[in-house]
């Protein structure tokens, strides 16, 4: 490949402040995320409208037409589009971006399963909503949870902060070469995307120290290196494409675990990568959850703890790779879990939510395994209200009593 | 800041990327020996998609990255282990011709604008079948069109059926052929009722800042290469369609295909143009059908060799006739636009 042409290099945006500083801004969880790809210096981006992902777009054209930001923004007329273009600028060793929610997430399938396949390193969005029909524009979590088996990375995050530092952290990821998979981070719908908060955005010096360029290497589409990517292989190859692909995979939990290290030592923040644990220590009973959820759920845990009760909070960061390691240990002396899934999975065992089932199953080998318990809460948006977190948790001592089957399925806050 | 030379769809000067001069090539003669589409590819005895890919791939040269969306020339034609490219090639998904030249240009303009790639301009080039370009693909490849920043040509080889997945019919099948879901039989003798989609023209018409849209056959090789040429060259998005003959799909001795392609034209089925600019110009003997210079030979010695048609009666001939009539003496454009003034 020729040396880059210097006289052209990349505009780099100063922030007031210099060199090293964070500036404090009051931004919501989207326009992190727009910020997160400034700093990145991401090449490509695409967009199409939905709510309520497509506020990042707002805030990433934003700055590209106010000079702050220099990236191709290329509307579509599809999320099939969206992910494809992008897919294809990454493969000539663009960084890009991309987002959808909800039924957009699903119009662009095909384009999610080859990004995967093909072992691109795309950093998305996901503004978590509920699929139609009926319509319905707040939160669920059965969107971006649809890919969890092609080779997705996914992110839960929680607050307008931990988006920002997530995807740089995920551009690291996708991007190591012992990984090139693609990286979902999914922000709750209008609770954190349209959620202002105080925000610590970090200088472009500070986020280049933590985040090489990207470097497609061999597999980089070119002239000057004629290869062909994703000839027809048939039962031949695929099964051996297929494994490196899970292997991978099994790499990422490494590789996650070195930049939350690196981000904690540049930044001085990330914390645990996989879990964050909230009044764990001594707890008997512990809901777990994602995303949002967090602040009702912690808001219940002090409340309850106030009333002598032991019940802890375990938040799950990461979905895939799944933290099954991090959850044995932190759930094993545990009396009984009480999982509490924004999404449902219709026909599944014991009708239980996704979370609730993946964590059952990564608990199976472990000796005298807490009861856990699939609770279905704050679909399409529901506020999840501290009065619900209180029951869920009083049907979790329930079921550490044996006064409550854990192998049934609760919905919370249904209207009878 | 802008002068009257400035192209208003351009930021700046300094984003325009050039595209590679490529002149004609005045004859046989002329045309370089070095092929970058060569062998190893698994298509039928005959194809003359193949021999499109070959003919595109040489009139493109080696700074060029190919885009292949599902169809005959990805599945029969670029297999592991085999691959026929001798240029960097890339599958992409049956719908997605115009999103990967959309892509494939937009991650070079940018990696070249931001100096993390060499600047060069490189022929970004998508191709799909009709399935892939006038059926699923035509909202992107319609998008793609608009997008006159990118530098691309989008080249659909129709072969008038999703010929790799056993022959179906698709939206630009011409009408009454036989195929695996439009059989003929007894009780219904024409199943598929719908006339071909005049894909060209109203990518043309509906996309009036793309400049270069045109239609070629490959038993006009040398025509067909300078147009793929021309494409490259006039900078922006452009689309060129090629009617290919298919043995398997249309039944008939693969030694015919460049026969049946001549037919095609010289019947009216096929008229030869190009969309230059603006300027519509038609071309070889599509030209001298309207000039009066070359009369059209009747429809049926073209449907006749095929047997894709063997269950056609007077009838069924007489309406194609009819309509291929109307193409040339009632549109408002012979050939081309398919309305005529109140």
């Amino acid at each position: 490949m020729a040396p880059p042409d210097t006289a052209t290099a990349a505009k780099t945006i100063e922030l007031p402040g210099g060199s090293g500083d964070e500036r404090e801004e009051l931004i919501s969880g989207s326009e992190a995320i727009a910020h997160a790809c400034r700093l990145a210096d991401v090449d490509v981006i695409t967009a199409y409208p939905i709510r309520p992902y497509d506020t990042v777009m707002q805030y990433v054209s934003q700055m590209i037409s106010n000079g702050d930001f220099d990236c191709e923004f290329i509307v579509a007329e599809s999320e099939h589009s969206q992910f494809e273009i992008v897919k294809h600028a990454s493969a000539v060793g663009a960084r890009v971006f991309c987002g959808s929610s909800g039924v957009g997430w699903f119009y662009a399938f095909e384009a999610l399963a080859v990004t995967a396949g093909l072992r691109i390193p795309m950093v998305a969005m996901v503004g978590n909503r509920a699929l139609d029909d009926p319509g319905a524009f707040g939160v669920e979590h059965n969107d971006a949870l649809a890919v969890r088996d092609l080779g997705w990375m996914l992110a839960w995050v929680a607050t307008a902060q931990e988006a920002l530092d997530t995807a740089l952290i995920a551009y690291r990821v996708a991007e190591d070469p012992r990984i090139f998979l693609p990286c979902a981070i999914s922000c709750d719908g209008a609770f954190l995307t349209h959620s202002q908060a105080i925000v610590k955005v970090p200088s472009k010096e500070m986020v280049d120290s933590f985040l090489p360029p990207y470097d497609r290497g061999e597999k980089q589409l070119h002239p000057d290196n004629p290869i062909t990517i994703a000839p027809q292989v048939n039962e031949d190859w695929l099964m051996e494409m297929r494994q490196q692909n899970d292997k991978a995979m099994r790499r990422a939990r490494e590789v996650i675990i070195e930049a939350y290290d690196d981000f904690e030592a540049k930044f001085g923040r990330g914390g645990e990568p996989f879990i964050e644990r909230y009044m764990m220590d001594d707890a008997e009973i512990v809901l777990v959850g994602m995303g949002t959820l967090a602040l009702p759920v912690k808001v219940a845990v002090r409340k309850m703890r106030g009333q002598g009760k032991k019940v802890g909070f375990l938040r799950v960061r990461w979905f895939r790779p799944f933290p099954t390691i991090e959850l044995q240990d932190a759930l094993s002396g545990v009396q009984a879990v009480g999982v509490i899934d924004r999404d449902y999975g219709f026909g599944s065992p014991f009708h239980s939510g996704v979370l609730a089932n993946e964590l059952r199953s990564a608990l199976y080998p472990v000796e005298n395994p807490p009861k856990v318990v699939s609770f279905i809460a704050g679909l399409g948006g529901r506020e999840v209200s501290i009065d619900n977190v209180v029951e869920i948790a009083g049907m979790t001592y329930d079921a550490a009593n044996d006064s409550l089957d854990d192998q049934d399925t609760h919905w919370i806050g249904v209207r009878e | 800041m802008l002068d009257e030379n400035t192209d208003r769809n351009q930021e700046s000067f300094e984003d325009y990327l050039s595209t590679q001069v490529l002149d004609p090539w005045k004859g046989p003669k002329k045309v370089p020996a070095e092929e970058y589409y060569t062998s190893g590819h698994r298509t039928c005895q005959g194809c003359e998609s193949a021999q499109l890919m070959k003919l595109m791939a040489k009139a493109g040269g080696p700074r060029s990255i190919i885009l292949g969306s599902t169809g005959c020339m990805y599945v029969a034609n670029t297999t592991y282990y085999s691959t026929p490219w001798a240029v960097p090639w890339m599958h992409t998904q049956l719908g997605s011709a115009g999103s990967s030249a959309v892509g494939t240009a937009a991650g070079l303009r940018a990696m070249m604008r931001k100096g993390k790639m060499a600047k060069e301009p490189i022929n970004v080039i998508a191709v799909c079948g009709d399935g892939g370009g006038a059926d699923m693909g035509l909202s992107a490849i319609s998008a793609a069109l608009q997008h006159t920043q990118y530098n691309l040509l989008i080249l659909m080889y129709d072969n008038e059926s999703y010929a790799n997945t056993d022959i179906q019919v698709s939206g630009s099948s011409p009408w009454g052929a036989n195929s695996t879901f439009s059989p003929p039989g007894s009780a219904r003798r024409i199943m598929n009722r719908r006339w071909k989609k005049n894909t060209a023209a109203m990518l043309a018409a509906g996309h009036p800042d793309c400049k270069y849209v045109a239609t070629v056959n490959t038993a006009y090789p040398v025509d067909t290469m300078n147009m793929v040429r021309k494409a490259l060259t006039i900078g922006g998005p452009t689309f060129i369609h090629s009617l290919d003959p298919c043995p398997k799909g249309w039944d008939y001795d693969p030694m015919y295909s460049h026969e049946l392609g001549e037919l095609a034209v010289e019947t009216g089925i096929w008229p030869l143009y190009e969309v230059e600019e603006g300027k519509l110009k038609m071309c070889g003997k599509s030209r001298r059908i309207v000039s009066g210079q070359f009369k059209r030979k009747p429809v049926r010695e073209y449907l006749t060799r095929q047997g894709r048609f063997a269950h056609f009666i007077d009838e069924d001939f007489d309406y194609f006739q009819a309509k291929i009539d109307d193409m040339w003496e009632k549109w408002l454009i012979p050939g081309v636009i398919p309305f005529a003034e109140a």
